[in-house]
């Protein structure tokens, strides 16, 4: 089959995640060409990641399929956004080439990411992100048999969970950092959303505790155990993985990239239409925080409708967009990190995986600025983007707008030249 | 996973092996070897990571390019490569 590589477009949706397929979907009738770009193998994001270890829902599959029934939407899995070198314009790059595409509009549904911060041991392989673990498994990754430790904090956990457990695996602990109190309250605010208390229900598990959080990972080249603090005490877990996220984070460097602003939560910002400051520019799903597919999807909508206009449509999906906001500010306040568990990194804990940099390295340092020129802590393959939002809770320092290129790319696709455009119109 | 999946053949580290069709060459690695992929700068073994694209740490040769092994499906005939010094790069 042909690859086809359009180079411009109405409408470049970057995510295939919920709210990318919802914002190609509702934007898609009115015949604008629209370019659906995702770094991933196939659509679906995180949460319908598809794959071997997948059983995938319906809501994931309805969109999918009714992707194939619009002939103005292109889909380009696989390809990632690597600059953005002029006004509307982007550099994608795919398996085998680079490529500038200029667009009219654009709609941001970059997604989240999984916050993960330094612990002793957290190098070793076996040690995983929570939703990490759960995107390795659905690629096929086999954990049957195998005894892991899920840590961190936030209801992504459980599901992590309760996929090991049905791929075969024996979860040994799910260690949540926040209290009880926290999530008792939180537990009581789910009856105005049946349907996530439904779907906690069938998550909650034995092995779960609260106020528990990893301090340690250990082994000889492979993770071999681990150590946790469990209330007042410390336990040391015998396994061979350990799956710890602390939450979700937005990504937001494509949106900085293309000269979006950010709000006061380091998330794009975005107003009811789910425009961003930059002009003919709209954002949705968990770049704009962290709230669940559902809220992701009808954010997607409203994206979608207001980016070709259709703005009465997208105005009557306020009130269900307001539901999930609420959802989410309840998940925010009630999962809020431990100071503890800014605190785990030892001296020579590595801080910067790309570049070994230790924690001793980079915690006299005033800024994020300061440790990049003195130690190269975020000047490695990942940018930053595990560092950086690291140092971010562990230090409260701030990032600069992320320079181009964004990840690393093949210096064949740096050449490729710009689209010709008529600058007389 | 289904182990119904028709049976590819893909060379990691020179060696020929079967894999299921469909998996990523992370689960691949995690199937046939120990599962790492790199060598980091200070000479630590490290795998696959975040899962998802962003961390870098499950980078490896894929056909001589180097590729993101938990975003890259396996095809027929692959040659991935965890060894290289273009892997630390």
């Amino acid at each position: 089959m042909k690859t086809i590589r359009p180079d411009s477009c109405d409408l470049l949706i970057m995510g295939a995640g919920p709210a990318g397929l919802a914002a190609a979907l509702a934007a898609a009738s009115t015949g604008v060409r629209i370019v659906l770009v995702d770094d991933n193998p196939a659509p679906g994001g995180q949460i319908w990641r598809d794959g071997p270890g997948v059983v995938l829902p319906v809501a994931a599959k309805r969109p999918r399929q009714a992707l194939l029934h619009h002939a103005n939407i292109t889909v380009l899995s696989g390809t990632r956004l690597v600059a953005a070198p002029d006004h509307k314009e982007v550099l994608l790059e795919d398996a085998e080439q680079g490529w500038h595409l200029r667009y009219d509009k654009a709609i941001l549904c970059t997604g989240a990411r999984e916050l993960l911060l330094p612990f002793p041991g957290w190098t070793l392989p076996g040690v995983t992100g929570a939703g990490g673990l759960q995107a390795l498994i659905k690629g096929g990754v086999s954990v049957r048999g195998e005894r892991i430790v899920v840590a961190g904090s936030g209801p992504l956990l459980l599901a992590v969970a309760a996929a090991a457990r049905a791929a075969g695996a024996q979860v040994l602990r799910v260690a949540e950092q926040a209290p009880l109190s926290q999530l008792a309250a939180f537990s009581a605010t789910l009856l105005r959303w049946p349907s996530k208390a439904v779907q906690a229900l069938s998550l909650l598990q034995t092995g779960y505790r609260t106020s528990s959080f990893v301090l340690a990972a250990s082994g000889h080249g492979h993770l071999e155990s681990v150590r946790l603090q469990q209330g007042g005490r410390t336990i040391d877990l015998a396994c061979d993985r350990l799956a710890c996220g602390f939450g979700l984070i937005p990504n937001t460097q494509i949106g900085q990239a293309l000269g979006c602003a950010l709000d006061e939560h380091q998330a794009i910002a975005v107003d009811a239409w789910q425009a961003c400051s930059q002009p003919d520019h709209f954002a949705a799903g968990e770049c704009t925080g962290f709230g669940g597919s559902e809220r992701a999807w009808v954010q997607g909508q409203i994206a979608g409708l207001a980016a070709v206009g259709q703005r009465a449509e997208a105005q009557a999906l306020w009130p269900r967009r307001q539901r999930w906001d609420a959802f989410a500010a309840s998940l925010k306040q009630h999962f809020a990190l431990q100071d503890a568990v800014k605190h785990l990194a030892e001296p020579d804990t590595l801080v910067c995986r790309c570049e070994d940099v230790r924690y001793s390295q980079v915690a006299d340092c005033s800024s994020w600025t300061e440790a990049k020129l003195t130690t190269r802590c975020g000047m490695g393959a990942c940018q930053g983007r595990v560092c950086g939002a690291a140092t971010q809770h562990l230090f409260g320092w701030t990032q600069p707008v992320p320079r181009l290129p964004l990840a690393p790319t093949r210096i064949s696709s740096l050449m490729q030249k710009p689209v010709k455009i008529d600058r007389s119109e | 996973m289904n182990t119904q999946a028709p049976s590819i053949h893909i060379t990691l580290d020179g060696q020929v092996q079967p894999v299921p069709a469909g998996i990523t060459v992370a689960a691949a690695l995690s199937l046939c070897s120990d599962g790492t992929t790199r060598d980091s700068v200070s000479g630590e073994r490290r795998a696959a990571f975040c899962g998802m694209g962003i961390c870098q740490e499950c980078r490896v040769l894929i056909n001589g390019q180097r590729r993101l092994a938990c975003q890259t499906l396996c095809a027929a005939g692959m040659v991935v490569a965890t060894r290289s010094s273009e892997g630390q790069a």
